[in-house]
């Protein structure tokens, strides 16, 4: 280092302080989340061209009352049955059709799981924590069922799958080897979940 | 005069610095990349209820948010305790949250309007007379992706 002649060095003895300013108002600014939740879809406005008949025996009747309680298929249960209940409706094969159904096969009950249906009413003042309690329970167990399944046939959950398809950083290749196997796994067991309108503007 | 004389004893030598603006950067970097600015602030309770059946909510450009929930303390003079919805930065009725949606919908790129999902961030609390006006009004406006966004845990503390 030339001590003479050389242009006078810049002082960045404050660059620390200006990083430190900028630092402090990222780190209050910062918000790390990621949402998550239960995915819906919701039913279309217009009606189906042609009404379909659907059996009695193969709609799972689910209504939550303003104070909580639920009725299951005209009877009285407590939430924490609901996704037994559930799972014995869809995993029932009543008709016999069903090779990979392993439920009673109770002529009373769904035909298919591709043919059982589950309907969900709410009352107007049902609280909304209940309301995703049941859904919960209900999408539980749809993936319990769906699980099983994978297990059965991929050795693998079918949620892992799952998610592991809708992350985006899941490369194009790996993405369509999934995607086939969640089709696969949906259509055995499709998620027939129907929300009617409230009960009170029924 | 020695070569290697002892030089006078100062004290502990001073700790170098001279890296402290480096690792600064660093941790500025950091928080950069990772940022998302806050576009709007709530105006309403939000407690979600929990659920454990869940999935993320990735890509957040195609998410339109409705938040519902009881005015919170500063509001609540002014719009009573009844849960309401929030739009933006405003208190709205549910019969303007197709009009919103269809706005929102507007400003996303012509690829992703097909793909949108509304998040429904709702507070505990509410009440899902609410909820279904708001589900009626997205069936009119077709936007039927919806997700209930919950925290991750047991659903069964939400009963308490």
């Amino acid at each position: 280092m030339s001590r003479r002649g050389g242009p006078a060095e810049v002082n960045a003895g404050s660059m620390a302080d200006i990083a430190f300013l900028l630092l402090i108002f990222f780190l209050v600014t910062t918000t790390i989340e990621t949402d998550a939740g239960l995915d819906r879809m919701l039913p279309p406005i217009e009606p189906p061209e042609n009404d379909v008949v659907i059996k009695q025996k193969n709609i799972f009747e689910v209504s939550i009352n303003k104070n909580g309680q639920l009725l299951v298929e005209d009877g009285l249960i407590e939430i924490k049955d609901l996704r037994e209940r559930a799972i014995g409706f869809l995993d029932n094969g009543g008709d016999g059709t069903c090779t990979y159904c392993k439920g009673q096969k109770n002529a009373e009950s769904s035909d298919n799981p591709t043919k059982a249906i589950i309907s969900l009413k709410n009352d107007r003042e049902t609280k909304y924590s209940t309301y995703i309690t049941v859904q919960n329970e209900l999408v539980g167990a749809y993936n319990d069922l769906r699980n099983r399944e994978a297990q059965r046939l991929f050795n693998r959950d079918f949620t892992d799958m799952e998610s592991e398809y809708l992350n985006p950083e899941t490369d194009a290749s790996r993405k369509d080897d999934l995607k086939e196997k969640v089709k696969r796994i949906q259509d055995l067991f499709p998620q027939k979940l129907s929300e009617a309108e409230t009960s009170s503007t029924n | 005069m020695s070569k290697f004389a002892k030089k006078k004893d100062a004290g502990l030598p001073a700790v170098n610095t001279a890296s402290l603006p480096d690792i600064v950067f660093m941790l500025l970097f950091f928080f950069m990349t990772v940022t998302v600015m806050k576009d709007s602030s709530l105006k309403v309770e939000n407690t979600l209820p929990n659920a454990s059946e869940i999935k993320k909510l990735e890509k957040k450009d195609r998410v339109i948010y409705i938040y519902v929930g009881a005015p919170t303390s500063q509001y609540s003079s002014q719009f009573g305790n009844e849960p309401k919805i929030q739009l933006n930065d405003k208190f709205a009725d549910p019969s303007s949250v197709g009009d919103y949606i269809l706005q929102e919908r507007a400003k996303k790129a012509q690829e992703l309007q097909n793909v949108l999902t509304t998040a429904l961030k709702v507070d505990k609390d509410a009440n899902m007379g609410l909820i279904s006006d708001i589900k009626q009004e997205l069936r009119k406006v077709n936007a039927l992706k919806v997700n209930y966004t919950t925290y991750d845990g047991d659903a069964f503390n939400n009963l308490q």
